[in-house]
């Protein structure tokens, strides 16, 4: 139970999450709003309170928080990341052969969406007006696949994996053609798809592919495809204040209001007591307004300058 | 990540590049001879960053010694029409304060931002990484 803050800096620096609705939303620290607290914008001040602690980072995923920074530019950096910052992704697709039951733009479509692994910061744009593309701007890639029947297959099967060969289109098949001196520059790059096993088409005997695929340079703002993330979001960091000790049986319900491991019962002087332990875990959910008797002797908040982002990156 | 510092790099280029380009062409709309009252149209734009660099000019320093008047008097954008890519930005001063200067100090306060959270993001991950070195 933390002591309660003032009513001035809660309405600066918590967001209330009431049982019918949410208070304190907007920025409200502008100079001149609070007699008596100077607001004014102060590079030293902010990079005193900034703060960036990472929590997790693997190749997929970055969980990081952001603390003492506004919601707008948190807000814009998400943005950014969504819309503006460049990939390649396929643009052009030559289809030189296409016997599937896929159509021609239902497979382009599919393609462009194709993850593509490749440093973007190593490409130019493509000028609008060039149709063939140059080294420095496009990657070259090839689908070549055909598929035939098994001659090796047993006698009444009906399995289409023992029967067919290559009746699966992945996107592990996509070869890389390098343009220019690309064989030079990204010898030990391997540009492709980032994942191998994104089925593209099906294919039977006698049906082929023979496709060639140009990749350029992006931004998300353009088509969704060149986006880098997979989803990029932030939450604020909850709050949960409990106004009174709360005991026994209650206690026990409180726990279970909450996400586990937010509330823990700890044993003191023989009674056991609710005490919040990590409100970081929970999803706000305000199960425990619905409550009568417990609604009163909570309080749900969340921290206006603390910003849990998480990042899922496509590679 | 190469992604996530690539993304703060171009947070430094969206903020300067896009705007800079526009500012000099689109200043409308001033109200009369009152130079501190005016709308500039940016092309290009949208809430990425009409909203953070409202939030930049709103907190902007007074230079008035007194306590509680501000340089901006009202500050706000908005979005003409989602269809086209632009906002008009409108601010209004106090004093005889010609508009563009809050508006210059508030795209340098936004880049210096954008700076020292790409320093501090970087150094945090190089140190993140170290860390994670010695484990796997």
């Amino acid at each position: 139970m933390a002591a309660p803050m003032s009513n001035v800096d809660e309405i600066r620096d918590r967001v209330i999450l009431g049982e019918f609705g949410v208070r304190n939303v907007h920025t409200t620290d502008y100079p001149g709003n609070y007699p008596g607290y100077d607001d004014t914008w102060d590079l030293e001040k902010f990079k005193k309170n900034f703060r960036i602690d990472i929590v997790n980072s693997d190749e997929n995923m970055l969980e990081f928080d952001m603390i003492g920074i506004d919601a707008a530019i948190a807000n814009a950096f998400r943005r950014i990341l969504l819309a503006e910052v460049p990939t390649m992704a396929i643009e052009k697709v030559f289809v030189y052969n296409n016997t599937s039951i896929i159509q021609d733009e239902i497979l382009a479509h599919r393609l462009g969406l194709v993850p593509i692994k490749a440093d973007p910061r190593l490409f130019e744009y493509r000028n609008p007006e060039d149709q063939e593309g140059t080294e420095i701007d496009t990657i070259q890639l090839q689908l070549k696949v055909k598929c035939t029947r098994n001659p090796r297959a047993p006698k009444d099967s009906s399995d289409p994996k023992e029967l067919y060969l290559n009746h699966m289109v992945y996107s592990g098949d996509i070869k890389w053609l390098p343009i220019g001196n690309q064989a030079d520059v990204f010898a030990d790059a391997k540009i492709g798809p980032v994942h191998g096993d994104i089925l593209l088409a099906q294919l039977r005997p006698g049906q082929e592919l023979d496709i060639v695929m140009h990749c350029v340079k992006g931004i998300g703002k353009d088509h969704a495809k060149f986006s880098p993330v997979a989803t990029a979001s932030y939450r604020l960091l909850p709050e949960i204040t409990l106004l009174q000790t709360i005991e026994g049986e209650q206690a026990e319900r409180l726990k279970r209001c909450f996400s586990p491991g937010v509330i823990e019962i700890q044993n003191v002087n023989g009674r056991k007591v609710a005490k919040v332990v990590n409100s970081r875990l929970d999803t706000c959910s305000r199960e425990v307004l619905r409550h009568d008797d417990l609604k009163s002797l909570v309080k749900l908040g969340r921290v206006r300058d603390h910003f849990i982002c998480t990042f899922k990156n496509t590679g | 990540m190469t992604h996530m510092i690539c993304g703060q790099q171009h947070i430094h280029a969206a903020s300067t590049g896009h705007v800079e380009r526009a500012i000099d062409a689109n200043m409308v709309r001033t109200d009369g001879a009152d130079e501190g009252c005016v709308t500039f149209v940016l092309h290009e734009e949208d809430h990425t960053l009409g909203n953070s660099l409202r939030y930049m000019i709103m907190k902007s320093l007074s230079r008035v010694v007194c306590f509680y008047s501000q340089d901006v008097e009202f500050c706000g954008y908005s979005i003409t029409h989602p269809s086209e890519s632009k906002i008009n930005f409108r601010i209004q001063t106090r004093d005889g304060v010609a508009a563009s200067e809050p508006l210059r100090s508030g795209l340098n306060n936004l880049t210096e931002v954008c700076k020292h959270v790409l320093h501090t993001f970087e150094a945090r991950m190089q140190a993140f990484r170290d860390k994670e070195e010695p484990m796997s």
